[in-house]
């Protein structure tokens, strides 16, 4: 009766994640309203910055008021659906990606394509550059969501590329060729690489050295290289962000067809909820088709319209930047030392919205069960809902993302007090013998069938 | 092995040549009254350009809602962070109210079966991604909206099989019609998952008839499949005959909550009835609990921007304002019909008779030189370089009889389309193509002639706008 991408519902929505929403929502924290609730920290929000907008918004009244010198212009965003987007809004958006890049790299808003967020922008890419049933290779850990966007409905295989712990996750030439091989072992047809940079989960971005690694493998497969590039504007720590379009540049690639990066506002300034996304691509008919697939998921023009306002005012864009990095930099090294006191170390990271916290040490045993067992005794027990490495496909159980942009900064010190507090009781656990461990035991058992019963009921959204 | 996905690399996104000159000759020189009064008259994009100064008026009367404001309290990061695929609750029930007041509350819209997409043309692809497979069909009745091919067939492998309706019944959709297209489907190994209509028609401007509803549901009920009713004209009907939704008439055969029920599905939008095409709002309302689920998540492709989904909850939850916007919107699209039904009637022009839409369904046969499409593309020519008015011929809308031409009326101030009859009147008073002198034959023929060539090099350069419905 209905389609079969309906009816075998790949779209990956991750289970573990129903249970973390599920009693999140349930139970949520309010400093005030319930301190005792579940504090969200899967949420890969910014919500540092928005007073910067706010205030912007408050000294432009005529734009949300759609007037331009006294005119209304009303009428002709209300008609304006042309694919090929608001030439000032595309304008504004090139120089903004410029400036992230400290103008090392230029963009022509010719080869840009907005979309309705960057899910579709990747999704859209897809379709354009894949058949069903071939496969674009992913570092893993990655987000959970590209098994949505990717796979869902464009018939396209995710084989990762597998990163490890032991070198920082680097990318390395070995993982590459493994992974461009098993694909073929499974007879797909490579057809390229994505990677996110920064990374989620990770919060590290690409190295020089891995990116042009990356170029090489795709130049001399003869495949596409996807870079989204999300978070390009948190990266608040050296290394500096390097976008794979300066390593283009530098390998004489600049106008290589075969490299494409995608770029929203939903990280960078907050906001998922305005649904801006682009593709960017060197690739005349990728463009041109990309356009045209656009039309299943145009930026409204009151947005594109606001926004071409507020990205085109440069002393706001320059501000906004620096202050944003700093404030990400400041919660990041909050949670960083605020879990070193706990004994919990993180992957070093210089950019995104959370950390990948490293709590191998907690686990009862080195698999993905006890892992997530000690995610469900967080959620539960220590009321903290954050993401474990599994749904992310990472390869060593224990690690965890935990986001620190999208809560003030009491509740994350009541984050790091309920954190203390749990490693404390975990130590002091050991000592205590039988009894408690019973308790937490059955506890978390319940929980356990309560999630394998709901399995095939998922309902909230993925987050990245 | 191809770089690049054989969607991309392929032409079925189904964007139309004919079109494509058509909208070139009109950007390279556009109609202006006063800067270029002898450019090209855009008659081919059905825009509601008639009522915006009702919407405007609102706008200026309540600022709050176009300033992340509530009750005087800001909201921009509550907005700006809702991202979430069921949409705001204020906006979807607005809508839903909105819904039931187009069909005179005979039929009441629950907002927990609303899924909202960026437009209707989002809506309805994802309906064909959670109806039906690679190489499924659906039946539509000719002639249909152009941008259908690109729309459900593109990146969905769905194929569209015509149920081929004709003049001969007023474009009336037929058992007999229905059945051919079934058969039509089984004879070219295509599986028919279901029936999409868009009611009221485009491009025919009519509303599908108590009969015609009927009929369809008995025959989607027999073949167990789906049916489709694409409403996005719903608030243009102008006459009191209304407009019927097929939710009436499946409440009227009392089959709610039956298995056909659930294959009902509508798709709504607000881009002609509000004119707003740019704030992408669209919907797709279904009694299957799992097509709604599946198509929330798909939603994710295209949500609407939380920006506009508040300002529209506000526009629309203001009861004044929709009773007497729904009200006077209709006055001023009839005045406009009727005014290019009349102009074209006083040069011998006929025109289907319509009561809805934005746009006519105008009937030029007897100015064919033969009753071949050949003959249609050339008048379509004369019309668009000589006349000087770019409107749609029925070839482009997959119509099986040649000469009838979709007209639009009301993307247009009253003075162009006065303009618009005046040309069209000198074209038909005027000395008729028997009587036509040499040179201006040549001068016609060689222009043909570039043109296509030109067309010709182009079909593979179409980078133009997208198709108005």
């Amino acid at each position: 009766m209905l389609s079969s991408k309906v009816i075998n519902e790949s779209h990956g929505q991750d289970s573990s994640y129903f249970l973390g929403w599920q009693e999140y929502e349930k139970n949520p924290f309010h400093e005030t309203l319930n301190p005792s609730g579940i504090v969200q920290m899967g949420l890969a929000e910014n919500q540092l910055s928005f007073d910067l907008i706010e205030s912007w918004l408050d000294d432009h009244p005529e734009v949300l008021g759609l007037k331009k010198n006294e005119e209304s212009v009303f009428k002709h965003l209300a008609l304006f659906q042309d694919y090929h987007g608001l030439p000032a809004f595309k304008d504004a958006m090139a120089k903004f990606m410029e400036k992230i890049r400290g103008s090392k790299v230029k963009f022509n808003a010719n080869k840009m394509v907005l979309t309705a967020g960057s899910t579709s922008a990747n999704e859209t890419l897809m379709f354009c550059l894949a058949n069903p049933g071939d496969a674009f290779l992913i570092p893993a850990p990655y987000y959970p969501g590209f098994d949505r966007d990717l796979k869902w409905r464009t018939g396209v295989e995710i084989v990762p590329i597998h990163c490890v712990s032991s070198n920082g996750y680097k990318i390395t030439k070995e993982a590459l060729e493994d992974a461009y091989e098993r694909a073929h072992k499974l007879n797909l047809n490579v057809k390229g690489v994505l990677i996110t940079n920064p990374s989620n989960p990770l919060g590290t971005s690409t190295t020089r050295g891995e990116l042009d690694l990356l170029l090489t493998f795709t130049s001399a497969k003869k495949i596409h290289m996807v870079s989204d590039e999300i978070y390009s504007g948190t990266v608040f720590d050296s290394p500096e962000f390097t976008s794979v379009l300066e390593v283009a540049k530098d390998k004489n690639m600049d106008l290589d067809e075969k490299i494409h990066v995608v770029y929203s506002l939903s990280k960078d300034l907050g906001l998922p909820g305005f649904r801006v996304g682009l593709i960017y691509s060197n690739n005349e008919k990728v463009v041109s088709a990309a356009t045209k697939m656009s039309s299943f998921g145009l930026i409204s023009s009151q947005t594109q319209h606001l926004l071409a306002n507020l990205l085109s005012d440069e002393r706001f864009t320059t501000k906004y930047l620096e202050v944003n990095r700093k404030r990400l930099r400041e919660r990041r090294d909050r949670l960083v030392s605020g879990l070193k006191k706990a004994g919990i170390g993180c992957l070093k990271s210089n950019g995104g919205l959370f950390c990948w916290v490293d709590l191998r040490h907690l686990l009862k045993s080195n698999t993905f069960e006890a892992e997530h067992s000690l995610w469900t005794k967080i959620v539960c027990e220590v009321g903290l809902n954050i993401s474990p490495g599994s749904s992310c496909h990472s390869d060593e159980p224990g690690w965890f993302r935990v986001c620190f942009a999208n809560m003030s900064d009491q509740t994350l010190g009541v984050a790091m007090d309920r954190v203390h507090g749990f490693v404390e009781a975990m130590v002091m656990n050991t000592n205590h013998g039988k009894q408690k461990r019973t308790m937490w035991d059955s506890r978390r058992r319940s929980l356990i069938n309560k999630w394998v019963s709901k399995l095939s009921s998922v309902q909230c959204e993925s987050e990245r | 092995m191809g770089i690049l996905s054989r969607k991309a690399t392929c032409n079925t996104h189904g964007q139309d040549s004919s079109y494509f000159l058509g909208w070139e000759e009109y950007e390279k020189n556009p109609y202006d009254e006063v800067k270029n009064p002898d450019g090209i008259i855009q008659m081919g994009l059905a825009e509601n350009q008639l009522s915006f100064d009702l919407i405007e008026s609102w706008l200026a009367k309540n600022p709050e809602a176009a300033n992340f404001e509530r009750e005087g309290q800001s909201i921009f990061r509550e907005l700006a962070l809702f991202q979430d695929y069921h949409g705001l609750p204020s906006f979807k029930n607005a809508m839903a109210d909105f819904m039931s007041e187009n069909r005179g509350n005979r039929v009441s819209f629950d907002p927990k079966k609303l899924v909202l997409t960026a437009g209707a043309t989002s809506a309805n692809e994802t309906l064909m991604f959670c109806l039906a497979d690679p190489g499924d069909a659906f039946l539509l009745p000719t002639p249909y909206y152009p941008g259908f091919d690109r729309d459900l067939k593109w990146r969905t492998g769905v194929e569209i099989v015509p149920i081929q309706c004709t003049s001969a019944n007023g474009f009336r959709i037929t058992k007999s019609a229905l059945e051919e297209a079934y058969k039509q489907a089984q004879k070219l190994n295509l599986k028919v998952k279901g029936v999409l209509i868009t009611n009221p028609s485009n491009p025919l401007g009519t509303t599908t008839t108590r009969t015609e509803l009927n009929r369809l549901l008995d025959f989607v009920s027999r073949k167990n499949i789906h049916l489709i009713s694409d409403e996005i004209y719903s608030g243009t009907v102008f006459t009191s005959t209304g407009f019927i939704s097929v939710l009436e008439v499946l409440k009227e055969k009392k089959l709610e909550n039956t298995d056909v029920s659930k294959r009902v599905h509508i798709v709504y939008s607000l881009s002609k009835d509000l004119g707003l095409p740019g704030f992408r709002v669209g919907v797709i309302y279904s009694n299957d609990d799992i097509v709604v689920a599946a198509a929330t998540k798909m939603s994710s492709f295209g949500l609407i921007s939380s920006q506009t989904q508040y300002l529209l909850s506000a526009l629309l939850s203001d009861k004044n304002f929709t009773k007497n916007y729904l009200k006077e919107n209709q006055i001023r699209l009839k005045n406009r019909h009727d005014k290019l039904v009349s102009g074209l009637e006083a040069v011998g022009i006929e025109c289907l008779k319509s009561n809805a839409g934005l746009f006519c369904w105008v009937d030029m046969r007897h100015l064919l030189r033969s009753n071949t499409f050949e003959a249609e593309i050339e008048l379509w020519k004369k019309i668009v370089y000589e006349v000087k008015l770019n409107i749609s011929p029925g070839s482009s809308c997959h119509c099986n009889e040649p000469g009838w031409f979709r007209v639009c009326f009301a993307n247009m101030s009253e003075e162009t389309l006065k303009v618009a009859l005046i040309r069209l009147k000198m074209f038909v008073d005027g000395p008729s193509s028997t009587t036509r002198s040499q040179s201006e034959h040549q001068r016609l023929k060689t222009l043909t002639k570039m043109k296509v060539s030109n067309w010709v090099l182009r079909l593979s350069f179409q980078d133009r706008e997208p198709e108005e419905r």
